[in-house]
């Protein structure tokens, strides 16, 4: 029963990871930026339903809401400002920017709600469910991660094959300049992609925190790298990738917590990661894009 | 034969001016410590920005003359901090000279950092763009987690590792040097300005020099385009190799010269976040410029003192002045407007 | 065709493998055999059965329609892609299992359809680069300054200025590759490849986007580079005033196989060929 229990705290920490690298993975394949912020905007959304619950005494709900409503208009504001003057930049000058935006949002935070670590009460309960008369106990927080990251992950899969704006995405990230001669308008494309990405990591971030409740201003930090090794892992640019991507790299890290050592869990990850780029070099799921000569 | 000598062509012009700047900005330096003018929070930061001048020059070997995003240079520098101030420990008691040591330890380091290098290059450079800077950022986490589990102490036999746990078989004048995650606490403070000063120098000398030589042209052929450098008889690996392990053997040595500035040292000040800091040298010093990258380590190491009397806002406010100096610089339009603001600039700009 | 323009031909004689190389070159083991090379994309057969002898000296051309896998067969012939089938002879030795550096190591260089200079380079730099097997100090020598590096780097130097002066290309040395236009660097890339002491030169597509009289300019370079260097050169041409002009031996592709060989003028009268390019006649 133990291994049971590794088995759905990791596929729950995963599900999370891979709600946060669908956002990450959507943003690259449309923009092909390394979006570093993305990880923060998860703490903004977490510190958002915080307050809206803990201090205002909002039904949780509301609170989600919320903070979804939060990080999609921060999204947007971002991309408009910070990346958009940048569309042809070189990749570095957009990365050091989305660098420049990443501190902005920690320090920002830690100027607004200090840098003291807020308790973090769960959205759905501590409650727990008990399975097998007792023998396996699963928590309110894992079940509701895993549910809200597989229609999460239904959704966007159908969002993204048979919506005007879905077709939209898949046709900017192939080719922008086409796309536009189609009569797409890219800007608008690219802006609905970080709102989408945005809410997903606000999401994100709730469950993050529902589950492990210490909140900070560099909260985000660790998972948004993790789940950007989830979504290369998987193949970056690919949706079923990053979904793959983040479970796997869930169980990864809880069974090598387990079995292997707590401390050396995050070096077993990014060895299994380095491991699988090797064999195939651009992930899971990700297709090879070959030079033409 | 004299004619020839006098009209250098740019790179080497260039390359000599960066010296000269080094040079006089060292005396400059110096004879204000030796007088006593200069602030102490500034003294303090001179051996840290030698250490970053080197890291953002070796990184700028690798991101701007190989063309290779790299997010785990601060792997390297780990290695060559602990191994590096690890040999300088060790002998304590064998090498009497206090800067003989701390060469040693810098030639350590370096030689660590090198292996690593070859170690993370084999598999690392057969990949491409986004997916080798991932795997260099994965490289640099390992790195972080294996030093914060890492125990070494030594003894009358030599030196003793354990990972994981502090328990090593030794005699009663055993000491520990690596302690795992509270890392090493008994450094000797052997780096000087002076120890910095050279060793940017020795960094740079490595660098225009590979860099203006058939291998360093190897390099940037093949950033320009690997498919014709492979057309001409370039072996890629082995060049993007060579540079890889030139700029992790530098960074080692960057990092003992920093290690041992400080009594103590621990895996996690050689993070994500420390790369991320170098490679933000390079970017706003101008990738494959030299002279930037010193600049910019240097500006950007005094910045956050500098903004100290803005208390919380300091980081708040060199997070925009990073955003806004990556806009200005790449944006077009911006650019522009700013060239109009600034009208001497543009004809700089034009008279070039 | 214009008889002038025919410069420097020589008769074709049959040589053992049916195929068919310049007189000249009939005392000598031709430079390039290939034999039933093919590849397959996927369920594609993109090149099949090609079989290309090349003389010595020979100046050829691979000619087709569009899309017909003459850029395969260069791609091919340098490793870029590796064959599904058949075998390469360079110079009597086998490619089998060469990498692309090695194949330019063994006598292959190239240039490209769509031009890949260095372009952040120097035109002297780029010319280096492909002089860079003939220097031979190692990266060591390089740092340290020795004086084998002083004297290598002033020989290239030297070698570079002389090639660069077959297209009076000495006064642009120091700009930007990227910057020169589009004739110019379609020269350096020839020049380049040239750096490497090729024995035979593949040449795609060189004269695309020149005028008429850079063309004629043009084909009087490539002859003069062949006498000069006494290489062998196949070259992919859409201009058939090029083609005819100075080829000696002519291959035409069709849906990656081979359809008509011969000299320019059994290939100008061959049925076949004339219906790949115009269609069949009603």
């Amino acid at each position: 029963m133990t291994f049971l229990n590794y088995l759905l705290s990791g596929i729950s920490l995963g599900s999370i990871y891979a709600i946060i690298a669908l956002g990450y993975t959507m943003v690259y394949g449309i923009a092909k930026m390394l979006n570093f912020a993305h990880g923060d905007v998860i703490m903004v959304g977490a510190y958002i339903c915080f307050f809206a619950v803990s201090r205002y005494h909002l039904p949780p709900v509301v609170g989600v809401l919320a903070a979804m409503a939060v990080c999609t208009v921060l999204g947007i504001v971002v991309e408009r400002l910070a990346y958009k003057p940048l569309r042809a930049a070189p990749s570095l000058a957009v990365l050091i920017t989305a660098i420049g935006v990443s501190y902005f949002l920690q320090n920002g935070a830690q100027l607004l709600w200090t840098p003291n670590p807020k308790v973090f009460s769960s959205v759905v309960g501590t409650g727990r469910l008990a399975l097998f008369g007792g023998q396996l106990t699963v928590s309110y927080v894992t079940i509701t991660t895993i549910v809200s990251c597989i229609v999460i992950m239904i959704a966007l899969t159908w969002f993204t094959g048979n919506t005007k704006m879905g077709k939209a995405m898949r046709a900017c990230s192939e080719d922008k300049g086409a796309a536009q001669l189609m009569g797409i308008n890219v800007n608008s494309t690219i802006s609905v992609t970080f709102a989408i990405g945005s809410a997903l990591a606000a999401i994100a971030g709730v469950l993050l925190c529902s589950a492990y409740p210490t909140l900070v201003p560099t909260t985000g930090s660790m998972p948004g790298i993790k789940a950007f090794t989830a979504a290369v892992f998987g193949g970056i640019g690919s949706i079923p990738g990053a979904f793959v991507g983040g479970l796997l790299l869930g169980m990864i890290e809880i069974f090598a917590k387990a079995y292997i050592s707590t401390q050396l869990s995050d070096a077993v990850v990014f060895a299994v990661l380095i491991v699988v780029l090797l064999v195939k070099p651009a992930g899971l799921l990700g297709k090879k894009v070959s030079e033409k000569v | 034969m004299k004619t020839k000598k006098l009209t250098l062509n740019k790179n080497t012009r260039m390359n000599f001016v960066t010296y000269g700047v080094v040079i006089v900005a060292y005396v400059i330096l110096q004879t204000m410590v030796t007088t006593g003018s200069i602030s102490s929070s500034l003294k303090g930061m001179l051996v840290p920005i030698c250490a970053y001048v080197v890291m953002a020059v070796s990184l700028n070997l690798t991101v701007g003359v190989l063309g290779e995003l790299s997010l785990g240079h601060a792997g390297f520098m780990s290695v060559g901090a602990f191994t590096g101030v690890t040999a300088a420990l060790a002998l304590q008691g064998v090498v009497a000279s206090g800067p003989l040591r701390l060469l040693i330890g810098m030639a350590v380091g370096a030689v660590f950092a090198a292996i690593a290098g070859v170690l993370i290059g084999i598999p690392v450079l057969r990949l491409k763009g986004d997916y080798l800077a991932i795997v260099t950022l994965a490289f640099g986490e390992i790195i972080k987690s294996l030093i914060n589990n890492l125990y070494v102490g030594v003894d009358g036999s030599g030196l003793h590792f354990s990972i994981l746990t502090n328990k090593m078989a030794m005699d009663e004048i055993g000491r520990i040097i690596i302690n795992g995650p509270m890392g090493i606490t008994t450094i000797e403070k052997l780096s000087t300005f002076t120890a910095g000063f050279l060793l940017v120098m020795v960094t740079l000398i490595i660098v225009f020099n590979l860099v203006n030589s058939r291998s360093g042209r190897a390099f940037m052929a093949i950033r320009d385009n690997r498919i014709a450098a492979e057309s001409v008889g370039l072996n890629v690996v082995k060049y993007r190799l060579m540079a890889f392990v030139t700029s992790a053997a530098l960074a080692g040595a960057a990092g003992t010269l920093f290690a041992m500035n400080y009594s103590t040292i621990i895996a996690n000040k050689f993070d994500f976040n420390t790369s991320i800091l170098i490679l933000v040298f390079v970017v706003l010093g101008g990738l494959g410029n030299m002279l930037g990258s010193i600049i910019a380590a240097a500006a950007l190491t005094i910045l956050p003192e500098m903004l100290r009397s803005l208390q919380d806002y300091r980081m708040l406010i060199y997070a925009i002045i990073l955003i806004l100096v990556m806009l200005v610089t790449n944006n077009a339009q911006l650019k522009s407007l700013f060239s109009r603001i600034i009208p001497h600039k543009k004809e700089a700009a034009d008279n070039e | 065709m214009n008889e002038k323009k025919r410069m420097n031909k020589a008769k074709m004689v049959p040589v053992p493998s049916k195929a068919i190389i310049p007189e000249r070159d009939i005392d000598k083991a031709p430079i390039l055999e290939c034999s039933h090379l093919g590849i397959d994309f996927g369920g594609l057969r993109a090149v099949d059965d090609f079989n290309l002898t090349i003389g010595r000296t020979e100046i050829a051309g691979l000619i087709g329609p569009n899309g017909a896998g003459k850029t395969t067969v260069f791609n091919l012939l340098t490793k870029v892609y590796q064959p599904t089938r058949g075998t390469i002879l360079l110079d009597g030795m086998d490619t089998a299992g060469k990498t692309t550096a090695q194949i330019n190591h063994m006598g292959i260089a190239r240039t490209f359809q769509n031009i890949r200079l260095f372009s952040n380079m120097t035109v002297m730099e780029n010319i280096l680069v492909g002089l860079h097997k003939e220097m031979t100090y190692n990266a060591l020598t390089g740092i340290l300054r020795l004086p084998a590096f002083f004297r290598s780097e002033r020989i290239a130097r030297e070698r570079a200025m002389e090639l660069l002066s077959i297209f009076g290309m000495e006064d642009t040395a120091d700009a930007v590759a990227g910057s020169l236009p589009y004739g110019a660097q379609r020269r350096l890339e020839i020049l380049r490849a040239l750096a490497t002491n090729p024995s035979l030169l593949l040449l795609d597509e060189p004269a695309a986007g020149m005028n008429p009289s850079e063309t004629a300019e043009l084909m009087e370079n490539i002859v003069k580079i062949r006498d000069t260097f006494n290489i062998a050169v196949l070259l992919i041409e859409h201009d058939m005033n090029l083609v005819m002009g100075i080829c000696e031996g002519i291959v035409v592709l069709n849906f990656g196989q081979v359809i008509a060989k011969g000299t320019a003028e059994e290939i100008q009268s061959n049925p076949t060929v004339i219906e790949a390019y115009l269609g069949k006649q009603q």
